[in-house]
């Protein structure tokens, strides 16, 4: 069946299974590699993309539920507070394995995009969803505050 | 089957050796550790140099690192990097003493190759990454390796110039001459640099001058990738033609395939092939989905006569039983332990159970193959890249080295990907073999896969009395019971001694404190549940032990459980500058804040070479254990790349942490309970302590591992802390303080 899924601006039209979870069909029919599987169950976050600004699990929604949406995933995430997450990601030295590192910047990016200068609560609460076995933890929460610090500052921040 | 493999990879490093080293200009050959194997050796294509006028243009290639004419210098890692960082600390090593700029350094995986890429701390014939070893077999290899090019640099600076070796200068990636008035990148010299005779000997760099090497904060080369979504992991790889697979495997360990039906599985939409492996029924669809779904509509029939069917509650009653009987070999024997417990002063005991857990890795098992008469080619996170190699050439009916594999960035493995069997690289190879090589294909473990796939760390039970004689002495015995790791492993016949596996028992009371009289032996059950090395291996349960009951004798004793450790560590200064450093830095020696149901508890242990201490403070409400900070000081010898360090002390916490408050595999009647993160839980965001203070001990030793070792000594601080808080012993993983409450009263 055909359907047709706007990721990161540009339109395509796919011949899948309306059931097939919008992951599978960004990985595997779209070539975007950058947002990974970890669960399949939206318990672990590393699917994480932005659908109309939202963070969602892609791991379970089906593309059906999609059409007409602004599907964005860590390939074309270009928001000032995805860039301020990025730069923070690689200024902090965040990454260990980094598989989970997509769908913590998305989070991370949509967390900062609704509240500019999130508490430790805050961030906890918001990134409970996304798990790291590396267990960056304690330096996800210090980049977040760095990207906000650059977001409230309006210096431009790069990748 | 284990051995048959291990003979296969020995007869292809012999066949392979001799003719290389011919080829390649072999200088000297040795394999043994710290002595510079392999040296210096020009890659094939460019041992006789570029020739001709281009010549200058060429690259400088040799087997640890690359210098290109865009002047970056790519050094080439023989180790899986999986998280720990080695993808920065090796060219940290090259960096420093072939004076570059951090700037122009790259990195990339060598292929599986032995004796060239062989691990130095395993003997060198095999090339693996564990054991927290590869910076340490590392170390002497690559500074030879950036020395050796550093000369060849300068040699080739000197002959352009017409000045002096002795009087050039190499800075920054920059070589000059200041008489002279010359200077040039490494770029510009590789290709005449590649002309010149390798040295035989090359000078080291005195460790008070190194100015990469020890650099606070040295960027990590893969952090920008693996930030932006453009790390490739082994899940990412895309062949044309490629198809995906997943594998039914056994409802319980040791069953097998009789029969099934493909029917129904075959007439969805995607499906391409069902096909018998020998470890399952491989379904292969046109993509991820559609092998999915598949597998769902697969019908196998079992022959489970001869699986595993008894469930973790079972096994735990018969690991009792062991403990209290007389079948066990010995570990250690030292003095004269029953005189001594039975005259002791104070006398403490206790009984510990620790489950089997998943390791888990974020990126699930994945493998892709590609397959012709001729040729194999994997791609994965290899950690046992020869092994694997091995296997995967066992599985297609080919030579080893008709295997090419691609070491890609693993999505975390915490010991997952580094197995005897190469299970999941055997099973790829499996489906490309069953399917002819119509087309690539890419196996995928779902998450349900990992966790009920087994090689698990080992179920563990540990029974062990204490006390403290009359002279102020500690008697120490302990029955630790739990399957072996490596026998019937090709490991048996290296590790395995007087009947003892380390992985099983090491690490004990007895080896870490001055104890005269102590007694530790070992019951190994027989399991059908195949287990493996997680993360820190045995230190995870023997340092829960040992560190529990230290504090407890402390306790009974009346002293200070700091003062209690340094007084018992005599012959280990290392342990003790570890302790006495996290002590300091933690305020240990200032009354801590006498809140209700707030505590602090210490923990040191020396795992893979280094010594890790850590004092944990916690807050317990409502029976909920919330770690608020840990200090942690490491002493892992010359710090290369400090904040990696840092790092994976933090990780090593996060991960201990995750087994001390969650993890849990338990089996009944032989089916695994868990299937995913909903009932396997591990650490999230809002557990991790909101600080973590990670100190580094100076040190001038050779540096040794720091992946695992911040794992062991977190669980037993956290324990520590919550008796300090509460009263309450903590004994059963993962902590139930609720139920160890009941038990207490």
């Amino acid at each position: 069946m055909s359907i047709k899924l706007t990721v990161n601006g540009d339109t395509r039209e796919l011949d899948i299974d309306p059931q097939m979870p919008l992951l599978w069909a960004i990985r595997d029919h779209l070539q975007l590699t950058g947002t990974k599987f970890g669960c399949g169950m939206a318990l672990c976050g590393a699917c994480t993309v932005h659908i109309d600004g939202q963070a969602t699990r892609s791991c379970v929604t089906p593309v059906a539920a999609v059409q007409g949406k602004q599907i964005t995933t860590i390939e074309g995430l270009s928001t000032a507070a995805g860039h301020a997450v990025q730069g923070a990601w690689i200024g902090l030295d965040v990454p260990q394995c980094g598989y989970c590192q997509s769908g913590q910047v998305m989070s991370a990016a949509a967390l900062l995009a609704g509240n500019p200068k999130p508490s430790d609560a805050d961030i906890d609460a918001a990134m409970a969803g996304n798990i790291c076995r590396c267990a960056t933890y304690v330096r996800i929460r210090a980049a977040i505050h760095q990207a906000a610090q650059t977001l409230a500052s309006g210096a431009p921040a790069t990748a | 089957m284990y051995f048959r493999h291990t003979e296969v990879a020995a007869a292809s490093a012999a066949a392979v050796a001799p003719s290389e080293m011919t080829r390649r200009q072999f200088l000297r050959l040795t394999t043994l550790a710290g002595s510079g194997l392999t040296l210096g050796i020009l890659m094939p294509g460019c041992g006789t140099g570029p020739g001709g006028a281009g010549a200058a243009s060429g690259p400088l290639a040799m087997p640890f690192l690359r210098i290109a004419p865009d002047n970056t210098v790519t050094v080439i890692c023989k180790h899986l990097e999986a998280g720990q960082g080695v993808w920065t600390g090796l060219p940290a090593i090259v960096a420093e003493e072939l004076d570059a700029s951090w700037e122009q350094m790259r990195v990339e995986s060598a292929p599986a190759r032995v004796p060239m890429y062989g691990n130095l701390a395993m003997g060198g014939k095999v090339q693996l990454t564990g054991g927290s070893t590869a910076v340490a077999n590392s170390w002497q290899q690559l500074r030879e390796a950036g020395a050796t090019a550093r000369a060849m640099l300068v040699a080739a600076a000197a002959k352009a110039w017409g000045v002096p070796a002795g009087e050039i200068k190499v800075s920054e990636g920059v070589v000059s001459h200041a008489g002279a008035a010359r200077k040039a990148t490494f770029g510009e010299l590789a290709g005449l640099a590649a002309k010149e005779p390798v040295p035989t000997q090359v000078t080291l760099k005195d460790p008070g001058t190194f100015k990469i090497i020890g650099r606070e904060k040295l960027p990590r080369l893969d952090a920008r990738a693996k930030s932006t979504g453009k790390q490739q992991f082994a899940i990412d790889v895309m062949l044309p033609g490629m198809m995906t697979a997943v594998v039914m495997r056994p409802p319980r360990f040791g069953a097998k395939v009789i029969s099934f039906d493909a029917s129904k599985a075959k007439a969805l939409p995607g499906v391409v092939d069902v096909v018998q492996i020998p470890r399952g029924v491989a379904v292969v669809g046109r993509d991820m989905w559609s092998a999915r779904k598949g597998r769902e509509a697969l019908s196998v029939t079992w022959d489970e006569s001869g699986a595993e069917k008894r469930g973790t509650a079972e096994l735990m009653k018969q690991y009792r039983a062991l403990a209290r009987g007389k079948e066990a070999v010995t570990v250690v024997q030292a003095g004269d332990v029953e005189a001594a417990l039975a005259h002791a002063a104070k006398r403490v005991e206790g009984e510990f159970e620790f489950p089997y857990l998943a390791h888990a890795p974020m990126e699930p098992l994945t493998a892709v193959c590609s397959l012709s008469p001729e040729k194999c080619e994997i791609w994965a996170g290899c950690q046992f890249h020869t092994v694997d190699q091995a296997n995967a050439a066992a599985a297609v009916g080919l030579k080893p080295e008709q295997v090419t594999i691609n070491t890609l960035a693993a999505g975390g493995t915490f010991g997952r990907r580094a197995n005897p069997e190469s299970d999941y690289i055997s099973e790829v190879a499996s489906i490309a073999k069953a399917t002819g090589g119509k087309y690539p294909v890419r196996l995928i473990w779902t998450r349900e896969d990992d966790i009920t796939g087994g090689r698990y760390r080992p179920l563990n039970y540990h029974r062990v009395t204490a006390a403290i004689g009359k002279d102020g002495k500690v008697a120490y015995r302990q029955r630790v019971v739990g399957q072996s790791i490596i026998i019937g492993t090709p490991f048996e016949a290296m590790m395995v001694k007087n009947g003892v596996d380390p992985t099983a028992v090491g690490g004990s009371a007895a080896e870490q404190y001055d104890l005269a009289d102590a007694h530790i032996s070992w019951s190994q059950p027989q399991v059908g549940v195949p287990v493996l090395w997680w993360r820190s291996v045995e230190n995870t349960h023997m340092a829960f032990s040992k560190e529990v009951m230290i504090d407890e004798l402390a306790h009974a004793a009346g002293q200070d459980p700091v003062a209690f450790r340094l007084a018992l560590l005599g012959k280990h200064p290392r342990h003790i500058g570890a302790l006495k450093l996290a002590a300091e830095k933690a305020g240990w020696d200032a009354p801590f804040p006498k809140e209700k149901g707030r505590g602090r508890g210490v923990a040191v242990h020396e795992s893979f070479g280094s010594v890790v201490a850590q004092v944990a403070e916690v807050t317990v409400k409502a029976d909920k254990i919330t770690v608020d900070r840990v200090v942690c000081a490491v002493d892992c010898g010359i710090a290369v790349t400090p904040d990696v360090i840092r790092a994976q002390m933090q990780s090593g916490i996060g991960y201990g942490l995750s087994a001390a408050l969650y993890g849990k595999i338990t089996l009944t009647d032989g089916h695994v309970d868990q299937t995913n993160f909903h009932q396997y839980q591990v650490l999230r965001i809002n557990d991790m302590p909101r600080v973590i203070e990670v100190h580094i001990v100076p040190s001038t030793n050779p540096p040794s591992g720091v992946g695992e070792p911040g794992t062991p000594p977190i669980a037993p601080a956290v324990a520590n802390a919550v008796r300090a808080a509460t009263g309450i012993r903590l004994h059963t993983l993962p902590f139930d303080l609720a139920a160890a409450r009941r038990a207490h009263a």
